[in-house]
C-alpha cells in the first residue's frame, strides 16, 4: 500500500503550517517519516538542511513532535519524566526551562503526580512539554486537541503562537478547521497520499465560492437539492455565488411545502474549502461506489 | 549527564523504584532453594571431595539469579515500553543504537550483580565459602550479565506481547539455566545428557564462575571463558544488529 506519493513541499523557517485532510490521507505517515520512526522506501526529507536518515541526530535535536497516542510513562512523575527526556538530548541543567514549560501549560501543581495519576487532557500537556523540552527550532503537533476541553485549547494555542512569534517553526495537523484558518499561514490538503492543495490560507479562502447560504429545516430537503447541498441534522448549507442562487435555492424549499428558519448569508470558511477541494478529487474507489 | 548516561539512570531508576519484586524477589527464590535443596540433599549428594553441597550450590544460585535478572531488565523494560508506546519518547531522541545498547545493557548488568550478590551475601551463612581466584568470578558474572542483558534485548525487542516475552523465558531461559548444573555436576548424568550439557552455553557461565570459588570445576576455567565470551559476542552481535535496523522499533 502507497501511504504517500510524490509529496514534494517546502516549510519555511518561521512558518505555522498547516496539514489537513481526512482520515488515512497519510498526514501521520508524513510525521513518522519526518520524525525517524519510519523509513521512507524512496525519497528525502530534511530538517532545517539536516537529512532525517544520513543525519538523524542533528535532525532529532532540531524536531520537538507532540505524538498523536495519549502515552506515557507510568513509572515517573511529570518533573522527572521532563528531566529524563531532556537528558536524553543532553541538556544539562534544564530546571529553569522545565520549570517554565510546566507554568505555561498549567502543570505547575502536577509537577510531582505520578503520570498514572494525571486526567487525559493533563497527559497531553505533558506531551507537549515533552516534545518543547530541548528547545527545538521546528515543532511538529499531530492533532494536539483531539478530545481536549476548550481551556487546555486556548492555553495550547497562546503557547505555541508565542513560540512561533519567537522564530519556531510550527506544523501542525488538526480536524479543527477554524483552528487551522485562525493559526496557520500556509496550508497543505492531503487525500490518499497525494498533497492536493497548498496555499496561503488566505490564497485558499479567497479562492473559495464566495458565500454560503444557511438555514434550519423541518423535514427532508426535497431530492433535487440533495446534490451540493451539505445536510448537518437540521442544518442545510449551500454554496451561493449570488442573489440569483439564494433566491432559486429558498424559492426550491417553500415549494416542497418546507419553512427555512434562521436564515443567514456568510463567508465561506477553510471547512468549506476543505469540503470543495476533497469532492474535486474524489479517489475513483468512492466514485464507483456512488450511484 | 550525556544522553546514554541519563538513558542508563533512568533504566536502573526504573527497577530502582520497585527494589522489592525486582531484587528482594529473586533473594528470596534462592534462598527457597537454598534450604530446600540443601536441606534435604546435603547428606546425599557430594560433588567434588572437599565442598560441601550446601556450599556448592551458593556460587551456582547467585550466577542463576544474576542471569535470569540481567535478562528480565531489558527485555520487561522493552516490551513494557513497546505495550504502553513509551518507547517513542526514546525513539524521537538523537541517541545512536550504540547508546541504546550500553545504556539497557548497563542496567540489566547492573541489576544482575545487585542481585547476584544480594543472594550470595544471605546464601553465605548458611555454608563456608572460599574464594580462590576472585578475578575469574568478576570476569564470568560481568561477561554472563552481558549476554543476558544482550538477550533480553533481542527478546524485548522481538516480542510483541507480553506473552511471547513469558514464552522466551519459560522456555528457552529457564530450562536452560535450570539445566546448566546449577544443582548437580554434569559428571553425575548419563554420557547422553553430559553430551547435551556440553553444547548449553549456560553450564559453562555456571561452571566457570563457580571455579572462582573453589578451584574446581568439570571444565577447564579457560575452555568456559572461550565459550561464554564468544557467545557473549554473538549475542551483542545480533543485539546491535536488531537496534541498528530497527528491528520491530522503526518501520
Amino acid at each position: 500500500m502507497l501511504a504517500l506519493d510524490q509529496v514534494s513541499l517546502d516549510i519555511e523557517e518561521g512558518e505555522f503550517f498547516g496539514l489537513l485532510g481526512p482520515n488515512g490521507a497519510g498526514k501521520t505517515t508524513m510525521i513518522t517519516i519526518l520524525a525517524g520512526l519510519a523509513k521512507a522506501t524512496s525519497g528525502r526529507v530534511s530538517v532545517l538542511g539536516s537529512d532525517v536518515q544520513v543525519d538523524f541526530a542533528q535532525a532529532r535535536r532540531k524536531l520537538g513532535v507532540v505524538p498523536q497516542e495519549l502515552v506515557f510513562d507510568p513509572f515517573f512523575n511529570v518533573r522527572e519524566a521532563l528531566r529524563f527526556q531532556s537528558g536524553y538530548f543532553g541538556v544539562r541543567h534544564n530546571d529553569a526551562w522545565i520549570d517554565e514549560l510546566l507554568d505555561s501549560l498549567g502543570l505547575t501543581d502536577k509537577a510531582n503526580a505520578n503520570m498514572r495519576m494525571l486526567s487525559g487532557g493533563m497527559k497531553r500537556r505533558v506531551l507537549v512539554g515533552l516534545a518543547l523540552v530541548h528547545k527545538p527550532p521546528v515543532i511538529v503537533l499531530d492533532e494536539p486537541t483531539a478530545g481536549v476541553d476548550v481551556e487546555l485549547r486556548q492555553t495550547l494555542w497562546a503557547f505555541i503562537a508565542k513560540l512561533n512569534k519567537q522564530g519556531s517553526t510550527v506544523l501542525l495537523t488538526t480536524h479543527y478547521l477554524e483552528e487551522a484558518e485562525a493559526l496557520c499561514g500556509r496550508i497543505a490538503m492531503l487525500k490518499t497520499g497525494r498533497v492536493v492543495a497548498l496555499d496561503s490560507t488566505s490564497a485558499l479562502l479567497k479562492a473559495a465560492s464566495g458565500n454560503v447560504l444557511r438555514f434550519k429545516i423541518d423535514g427532508d430537503l426535497p431530492v433535487a437539492l440533495l446534490p451540493g447541498a451539505r445536510v448537518t441534522g437540521r442544518v442545510v448549507q449551500f454554496p451561493a455565488q449570488d442573489a440569483l442562487a439564494v433566491e432559486r435555492y429558498l424559492a426550491a424549499v417553500r415549494e416542497a411545502g418546507l419553512v427555512a428558519h434562521d436564515i443567514e448569508i456568510r463567508r465561506a470558511d477553510l471547512e468549506d474549502v476543505f469540503l470543495d477541494v476533497m469532492n474535486r478529487h474524489a479517489s475513483p474507489a468512492v466514485q464507483k461506489v456512488a450511484p | 549527564m550525556t544522553g546514554w548516561q541519563m538513558l542508563f539512570y533512568k533504566e536502573v531508576m526504573r527497577f530502582w523504584r520497585v527494589v522489592g519484586q525486582t531484587v528482594g524477589g529473586p533473594i528470596l527464590t534462592a534462598m527457597l532453594y537454598l534450604l530446600i535443596f540443601g536441606h534435604a540433599l546435603e547428606s546425599h549428594v557430594k560433588v567434588y571431595e572437599q565442598v560441601s553441597y550446601t556450599a556448592f550450590l551458593v556460587p551456582g544460585l547467585a550466577m542463576m539469579s544474576l542471569l535470569q535478572n540481567a535478562f528480565a531488565n531489558s527485555s520487561s523494560s522493552l516490551i513494557a515500553s513497546k505495550v504502553m508506546g513509551n518507547l517513542v519518547f526514546l525513539l524521537l531522541t538523537p541517541l545512536s543504537y550504540l547508546h541504546w545498547f550500553v545504556a539497557y545493557v548497563g542496567a540489566s548488568v547492573f541489576r544482575g550483580l545487585v542481585v547476584g550478590l544480594g543472594v550470595f551475601a544471605v546464601s553465605a551463612f548458611f555454608a563456608p565459602i572460599s574464594f580462590v581466584a576472585p578475578v575469574w568470578i568478576a570476569v564470568f558474572a560481568l561477561m554472563g550479565a552481558t549476554l543476558m542483558g544482550a538477550l533480553g534485548l533481542i527478546a524485548g525487542l522481538h516480542s510483541e506481547k507480553f506473552e511471547q516475552l513469558a514464552a522466551f523465558q519459560n522456555f528457552i531461559v529457564m530450562p536452560m539455566t535450570f539445566l546448566s548444573g546449577v544443582f548437580y555436576s554434569i559428571h553425575s548424568l548419563p554420557p547422553f545428557w553430559q553430551t547435551v550439557s556440553h553444547f548449553n552455553p549456560f553450564f559453562y557461565m555456571i561452571d566457570g564462575f563457580r571455579y572462582g570459588f573453589f578451584g574446581i570445576s568439570d571444565v577447564s576455567p579457560w575452555l568456559s571463558l572461550g565459550v561464554v565470551g564468544s557467545t557473549m559476542l554473538v549475542v551483542s552481535a545480533l543485539a546491535l544488529t536488531l537496534l541498528r535496523t530497527g528491528y520491530h522499533i522503526r518501520y
